[in-house]
């Protein structure tokens, strides 16, 4: 059984969006060069997904375009920022900047990261890795708690993609991730791309990683592009940089956790070197051929059972 | 500044995070690679993620900036700016506010004393950008105030209107830079001020007439029609006010006037 997502608790303001079902979907990260060919064909199957963060300004294009999608379209909030993996206090103007957006467009999805990217006064833009240890799984628990408390639902939480190991871990990432997700009843975002680079550059096996995994927790899949440099001693260091098409060796594990866990809604990611909407839409369809797959052989097994 | 949450040790993040910005630190000795082999490189990716994605924001932020300085300039001045200056909100199109004054001190900048100024309208244009949304204050309402009423309307601009006052050409360097056509030769020496609207979804920027930035600037603090054109024609003899206005509700500097201030007179 995977996570679901529950709508929050009839409340008292009324939807100002259809409530839209994201299962079984593949959806794209949301460019707003891309809304005009999006628009023009309209209706497609699929869901978007954006990073909150780009939507915190008051006014203006960004909230007109995203209104413009969520009319016709489930749509998966991913924050980025809220620096749950950080060593401080969630920063509260930032949490409750999070809370009006999920208000504000009642996303299918709503998603965070294990990681951090602020400490002290400097915010660093990028997701950095944390050690796992009996103290970083209380704060990081605690963190996901306010979150949860925050937005009234429970949230998923990203598996990271990494570098570096830290030397005081004492407990390996899946292990951590299972422990935060019984603890907070959390989903888990499963990112099928970041499995891999980060099997790569520390030298376990992806297959291994995804055995360990909790997967009946996973309620979205992330598949994206990595570049490939070297480390000191010239071994594969993958980066998780989005910039292209999604690796075979990706596809392939993407396959065998949908075979494991169902048609999940899963999403491209594609966020530098943006191509043409025809190059993204096509890379989600591959993804959505595999859901659909998934799909029919669970009926076909239903139906004779 | 928040201190690290107490019952948790050693901070990790202080570790991480402070050989991020600063090349002269090593890599820190909390982190390793596979079996612990080190992990210069691999550290150094985060280097790179950080230093490069916010010089990246800088240049989303500044395209003319960047255009008139060459990308190789932009990037070693933004390097430089990120290291004095990192951002301290996660929303980037915040980032950035100090970089018009950075750049009037950079020393390679000085034979482009424009510079500063353009990057300050470039700054304003976003902020325009992501202004809250509102109605402009439209003819008709204040075709409806009585002639020996107008000197005593006040006005409440609108989120988006910004005033940018400059002794160059920055209105020209600004509009030539940020299109896609080539730039010819601009004689920068002319002093322009801007005004900077966003009526609906699209920013808008405009030459101000003489006169013109101290009139709405006096508007845009609150002061009456009467006070800003009185201090707009001492600031210049040519100021027209028929035309300041029309210009003003044709850009939707402004939501609202209103006569309240004096009624209680």
């Amino acid at each position: 059984m995977n996570a679901v997502i529950k709508p929050a608790p009839a409340a008292a303001i009324a939807p100002r969006f259809p409530a839209l079902p994201i299962g079984g979907l593949a959806g794209t990260s949301f460019k707003h060069e891309h809304l005009a060919a999006i628009r023009a064909e309209g209706g497609d199957r699929g869901f978007f997904e954006v990073h909150a963060e780009n939507y915190m300004g008051a006014g203006g294009s960004p909230h007109r375009a995203l209104e413009t999608v969520r009319r016709d379209y489930p749509l998966s909030l991913h924050g980025v920022c809220l620096s749950i993996g950080g060593e401080q206090p969630l920063d509260k103007a930032h949490l409750a900047r999070f809370q009006n957006l999920v208000d504000r467009y009642e996303p299918a999805l709503v998603s965070e990261h294990l990681a951090w990217s602020t400490h002290e006064t400097t915010y660093f833009n990028d997701l950095l890795p944390l050690p796992y240890t009996e103290a970083t799984l209380l704060r990081v628990c605690d963190h996901i708690h306010q979150v949860q408390e925050a937005i009234r639902r429970p949230m998923l939480l990203e598996n990271p993609s990494t570098y570096v190991a830290f030397r005081e871990s004492t407990m390996s990432e899946t292990d951590f991730i299972r422990a935060v997700a019984r603890r907070t009843g959390c989903g888990l975002l499963l990112d099928v791309n970041n499995v891999f680079v980060s099997a790569t550059n520390h030298g376990f096996s992806a297959l291994d990683y995804l055995s360990d995994f909790p997967l009946a927790g996973v309620g979205e899949i992330h598949l994206a592009g990595h570049a490939e440099q070297s480390d000191d001693e010239g071994a594969p260091l993958l980066i998780d940089s989005h910039d292209g098409p999604v690796a075979d060796a990706v596809w392939k594990l993407f396959e065998i956790v949908i075979a494991r866990c169902g048609p999940v809604p899963t999403l491209v990611e594609w966020d530098s070197n943006i191509p043409d909407w025809p190059i993204l839409k096509a890379e989600a369809a591959a993804a959505q051929a595999i859901l659909d797959r998934c799909r029919s052989l669970e009926e076909g097994h239903h139906a004779a059972a | 500044m928040l201190p690290p949450e107490p019952h948790l040790g050693p901070s990790y993040a202080s570790e991480f995070a402070a050989a991020l910005i600063d090349p002269r630190r090593e890599t820190p000795a909390v982190v390793a690679g596979p079996n612990g082999k080190v992990a210069i490189k691999r550290y150094n990716v985060y280097r790179n993620n950080v230093t490069s994605s916010l010089i990246d924001a800088l240049a989303t932020i500044y395209p003319a900036v960047q255009r008139i300085t060459g990308v190789d300039f932009f990037r070693a001045m933004a390097r430089f700016h990120i290291r004095a200056t990192p951002p301290t909100s996660p929303l980037l199109f915040e980032y950035g506010r100090d970089f018009p004054a950075f750049i009037a001190q950079y020393g390679y900048a000085q034979s482009m004393p424009w510079l500063a100024d353009t990057a300050r309208l470039e700054r304003a244009w976003l902020d325009a950008y992501h202004a809250e949304d509102a109605a402009p204050l439209s003819g008709e309402t204040l075709a409806a105030v009585a002639p020996e009423r107008l000197v005593d309307l006040v006005f409440i601009a609108h989120p988006a209107t910004r005033i940018v006052r400059s002794p160059f050409s920055v209105v020209t360097i600004f509009a030539a830079n940020r299109s896609g056509e080539e730039v010819g030769r601009i004689d920068a020496s002319s002093p322009e001020d801007a005004l900077i609207t966003r009526p609906d979804l699209d920013v808008v920027v405009r030459h101000l007439p003489p006169g013109g930035a101290v009139f709405l600037t006096d508007l845009i603090a609150r002061r009456s029609l009467g006070e800003a054109a009185a201090s707009a024609l001492d600031a210049s003899p040519t100021f027209d006010i028929a035309s300041s206005i029309a210009g003003m509700i044709e850009a939707g500097a402004f939501t609202a006037a209103t006569l309240e201030k004096q009624d209680g007179h």
